[in-house]
């Protein structure tokens, strides 16, 4: 496993000590140190200091282990793991929880930990009573039952869906200072599997009028956006299934739209009703909220794609550098409009950078996981990361993002995300 | 879940492509009028039923004020009136009078969402009496006009033209 490194491989190539991704073909070396970046013990770690025991005896080596479980949950010792919830007002049905996505490694977000934004909770749906109606501007409304949804040809994809609400701490004046996921967090990604919209949309036969639909939701405030009919003719699912099994609670079961690419209150959960329209509703979810208030006094409507982001995960704020060394810089990297092209770091604070090796898969509308090696020096630093997507997008630095749109949007916060290095390697959130 | 293998086999035609099994049911016009509840713009979808903001200002103290303020300036939710004029840099107010361009979405919202606590529980006079409340408090419409099917879409909002489609033309 011993690989020889040359003085080649660990010359910088970028500022702030940057290193070449073909390091990582150097197998070992690099993933030898990335342990060095460890989540920080918790207090109540910390003060119980496990009784001495050899590791090289553990009591579990001689005794029968646990019993067999009919579905698993991860070790209590990963309890800590877990989605931050945070902003709820009253009731408490409303509000958002975070994905911990400092706490997780590549592109699945386990179901359990999937970012939840409910407007009046979670339903307690009975699937024998759940329908999906489509109605309106078609020749023939349908009334399905779960049911007969299970026996139609399905489709799989791996897709990101995030709220558009997402990371809006960064319209804030002053950088927020919280671990990565609690204000990025409102994104995750899985594999949702389902029946392509078109395939019922062309049973019930839409009217060559139609150009809109009504998407409501059977939760309690029977949620409702409205969304052209040609994005949801094209790539839209009905899912029934999330990373394998049927769609969580939170997460819309028995079923839920999912519209690839676009914010997270189009991919309507407990989806119950569509209704076929040649006009949008200008329901509340797409007039008096996820519309963008200008400087100019306009705002922005209709803002359904999210555009390319990316996020260091690791190093990130709530994390600790353990002195100089080779660090792997780790990151998430996603857009609504198609797949990941590059992702570009910089250790200098935007002055030179460095491309990150992509790990596969690299999907359309996926998370798609980053790294790159950096050698710290123990000098001040400060980490960003800028995605580019196929076509041809480019995340935007901050300052030029809130010129453009002002800071009264609230919605679609997409810049560049920066991190402070010192040289104690404490990490936190700057605006650089 | 034999018959269920099987129709699942015959609707993935020979090139791959998905065709419909038509399991759904049709229905009647008089079964989907249960099932739809959307208001549109043009006053689409209202029921019948009529009010005005005296009744509304009793409904509204009992039923919304405790969360959205006792005259709508926002509490632990969002503040509901403000002024009848569209938002600027200075007062980015996104209160019914200054940002909401369709007063029919007011309807909508209250009718399918509020309170949180019982949805669906006010009646179509009370709904029609409470966004008649809240266009007077914005100072939309005046304290007597009766909101019904009829005047709520004809109700100019001061946002009407605020806003700017991105992803989709008009
Ligand atoms: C228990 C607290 C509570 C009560 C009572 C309540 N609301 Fe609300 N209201 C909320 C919350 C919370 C929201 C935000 C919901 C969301 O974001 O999904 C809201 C949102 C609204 C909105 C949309 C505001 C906006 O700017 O988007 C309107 C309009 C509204 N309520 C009207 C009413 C009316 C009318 C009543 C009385 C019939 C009422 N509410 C009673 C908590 C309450």
């Amino acid at each position: 496993m011993s690989v020889k490194l040359s003085k080649d491989d660990l010359t910088p190539i970028a500022g702030g000590g940057l290193l070449h991704r073909r390091l990582f073909l150097k197998g070992g070396v690099v993933l030898a140190t990335a342990q060095a970046i460890a989540r920080p013990l918790r207090a109540e770690e910390t003060a119980t200091a496990p009784p001495p025991v050899d590791p090289a005896d553990p009591p579990w080596l001689h005794e029968t282990g646990g019993p067999f479980t009919g579905y698993g949950t991860p070790s209590k010792y990963e309890k800590y793991v877990v989605r931050n919830i945070g902003g709820n007002r009253t009731p408490a049905g409303e509000g958002v929880s975070w994905t911990p996505l400092q706490d997780l490694e590549g592109i699945v977000t386990p179901s359990g930990l999937h970012f939840e934004r409910h407007h009046d909770g979670v339903p307690a749906i009975d699937p024998t009573l759940h329908r999906l109606v489509i109605h309106g501007l078609v020749r023939q409304p349908l009334e399905y039952t779960v049911e007969s949804l299970l026996r139609y040809p399905m489709r799989s994809r791996f897709l990101f869906i995030e709220c558009g609400g997402n990371s809006n701490a960064g319209w804030h004046q002053e950088p927020i200072q919280r671990p990565v996921g609690d204000f990025h967090g409102l994104v995750s990604c899985s594999e949702w599997t389902g029946v392509p919209l078109s395939v019922l949309l062309d049973e019930a036969g839409v009217d060559s009028k139609a150009s809109w639909v009504i998407a409501e939701g059977g939760d309690a405030g029977l949620l409702n956006v409205s969304l052209p009919l040609s994005k949801l003719a094209d790539d839209a699912m009905i899912a029934l299934y999330q990373n394998g099994e049927r769609v969580r609670p939170e997460n819309g079961y028995p079923i839920r739209l999912i519209v690839p690419g676009w914010e997270g209150i189009t991919n309507v959960k407990w989806l119950r009703r569509l209704q076929v329209t040649d006009q949008p509703a200008m329901t509340r979810n797409e007039t008096a909220k996820y519309t963008e208030l200008l400087p100019s006094g306009k705002a922005r409507m209709f803002t359904f794609v999210m555009h390319a982001k990316s996020l260091i995960t690791s190093p990130s704020p709530g994390q600790k550098m353990y002195g100089p060394n080779v660090y792997e810089i780790r990151g998430l990297a996603w857009s609504g409009r198609g797949k990941i092209a590059k992702v570009d770091i910089s250790a200098d604070g935007g002055h030179s950078w460095a491309e990150a090796d992509l790990q596969d898969p690299v999907l359309s509308q996926c998370f798609t996981r980053f790294r790159l090696p950096w050698k710290w020096d123990g000098q001040p630093a400060i980490l960003k990361s800028r995605a580019t997507d196929e076509s041809g997008y480019v995340q935007p630095e901050r300052d030029v993002l809130v010129k453009e749109r002002g800071r009264e949007g609230y919605f679609h916060y997409n810049a560049i995300v920066s991190w402070a290095i010192d040289e104690d390697g404490e990490i936190t959130h700057v605006y650089a | 879940m034999f018959g269920l293998v099987i129709a699942v086999a015959a609707a993935v035609a020979a090139d791959g492509y998905l065709m419909a099994p038509h399991l759904g049911k049709p229905m009647s016009a008089d079964e989907v009028s249960k099932w739809n509840k959307t208001i549109f713009p043009d006053g689409q979808g209202l029921p019948p039923g009529r009010g005005d903001a005296k009744d509304g200002r009793v409904l509204y103290a009992q039923k919304c004020a405790s969360c959205h303020g006792d005259h709508g300036e926002g509490a632990t939710a969002e503040e509901l009136v403000g002024e009848p004029k569209p938002p600027t840099p200075d007062n980015p107010s996104k209160a019914i009078g200054s940002y909401w361009p369709f007063a029919t979405t007011i309807f909508d919202f209250i009718s399918r969402s509020m309170p949180p606590s019982a949805p669906g529980s006010l009646s179509a006079d009370e709904t029609y009496a409470i966004t008649a409340y809240l266009l007077a408090a914005n100072k939309i419409i005046g304290e007597n006009d009766v909101i019904s099917a009829e005047t709520l879409p004809k109700v100019k909002m001061p946002n009407r033209n605020g806003f700017i489609w991105i992803d989709v033309k008009k």
